[in-house]
């Protein structure tokens, strides 16, 4: 058997998504046979920062860049690894993110459109690596940001670790997000919520209520994503390809400042409800591509 | 954190490369290689301090069975012995098919 996972599995009923590594997530969205990947494992390029804190590295910093195709295209995909430090970004899993992301944004200035997708999964920065985290953070969004005026950004987040921090920030500024049922958007986690507030604020072991709040389901109603997938392998394929199919967006939610403004307003933090959320933001100008 | 090396006698060349697994909880990352030389060295970076006698066993068994001339670094975040035989199994069987996927 080929561990690749390149082929379909007989032994399956189901094929998930989110079950897969981060390389197998980015190798099943290109077009088959030709993923290539950029920095892996060999390479070694390695956190220098964990050792000195006494945290085994893992040899590719928990991010996977891959060159290919995506329906027919050339594409550059960029998948965090939820399994190692919880897809924490450090200094060099945030930079090979940022560099894959910058090199895409060269080509398509000198007219050769690179697709780009970022699987997030993480946490958002990675706090033994604090401000060099942070600053590499705020590279991604500035290059997430000056790409997407030439081509879609797609971003996926599928589960389970879901987008936080930081780097819910970055899924934010994409063109397009697609999310599956179970992952999770939002600024802080539910656990940081419960303990920063208090548990009147947010059980975070109430899962129904946390998922109601930040879902992926809540997140497509309320239209911060654009694309709401079964947890299975060529569906997220196929939101990824409609999301490129639909072109650069015309106004990008980041840019919605008014409109956003005015339906936070609409708002009462005393009374919110999922359902109050849905019927505020989920009434259009969410600016549909053009 | 603790690194440990251990080394093993080899019969014949190894020519592919394989990588399998993740640095995350109870797991561990195998990264296999040709060795520079027609013996075994394993580079054990783990989490778990105090356990060189357990990955000793785990290695001495593996290669009683095992005789290629491969440089085996493993990243382990507090793998079972268990784990660990089944990972090193996985690793050599993707070396392998990478092998028979560039002849065929």
């Amino acid at each position: 058997m080929n561990t690749a996972g390149s082929a379909t599995n007989p032994m399956l009923l189901h094929d998930s998504f989110i079950e897969l590594s981060a390389r197998e997530r980015a190798r099943s969205l290109f077009d088959p046979g030709t993923f290539r990947e950029l920095l892996g494992p060999f390479d070694r390029l390695e956190s220098p920062w964990l050792p000195l804190q006494g945290i085994v590295c893992q040899a590719d910093d928990g991010v996977v860049i891959a060159r290919g195709t995506i329906g027919g295209a050339p594409a550059v995909v960029a998948a965090i690894e939820s399994a190692f430090q919880g897809g924490s970004i450090g200094e060099v899993a945030g930079s090979k993110i940022a560099a894959a992301l910058e090199l895409a944004l060269a080509d398509c200035e000198r007219g050769h459109v690179v697709r780009p997708v970022v699987l997030f999964e993480t946490g958002g920065v990675r706090l033994q690596e604090a401000n060099l985290g942070l600053a590499v953070i705020a590279e991604i969004q500035a290059a997430i940001v000056a790409l997407r005026a030439h081509v879609p950004v797609v971003g996926v987040i599928a589960g389970m670790v879901g987008c936080f921090g930081g780097m819910s920030l970055a899924a934010a500024l994409c063109s397009y997000l697609v999310m599956t049922k179970q992952g999770r958007l939002g600024m802080n986690g539910p656990e940081v919520i419960e303990q920063e507030a208090g548990i009147d604020e947010l059980d975070a072991s109430d899962r129904r209520h946390v998922w109601q709040l930040i879902g992926g389901e809540q997140r497509a109603r309320t239209g911060f994503a654009d694309a709401l997938v079964d947890d299975a392998t060529d569906a997220v394929s196929a939101a990824v390809r409609e999301m490129f199919a639909r072109g650069v967006r015309a106004e990008h939610r980041s840019e919605q400042v008014d409109g956003y403004l005015a339906k936070l307003a609409a708002v009462d933090p005393g009374t919110v409800t999922p359902e109050a959320m849905r019927a505020i933001f989920g009434t259009r100008s969410n600016g549909g591509a053009a | 954190m603790e690194q440990l090396t251990f080394e093993y006698p080899a019969k014949r060349a190894v020519t592919t490369r394989a990588h399998v697994g993740v640095v995350g909880s109870g797991d561990l990352e195998v990264l296999l290689q040709p060795a520079d030389a027609m013996r075994a060295r394993v580079v054990v970076h783990t989490s778990v301090d105090g356990y060189s006698h357990i990955w000793k066993s785990v290695l001495d068994r593996f290669f009683t069975r095992y005789d290629g001339a491969a440089l085996i670094e493993i990243n382990d975040f507090g793998a079972t012995p268990g784990v660990v035989a089944l990972r090193l199994a996985e690793a050599i069987e993707a070396a392998q098919d990478a092998g028979n996927g560039a002849r065929s």
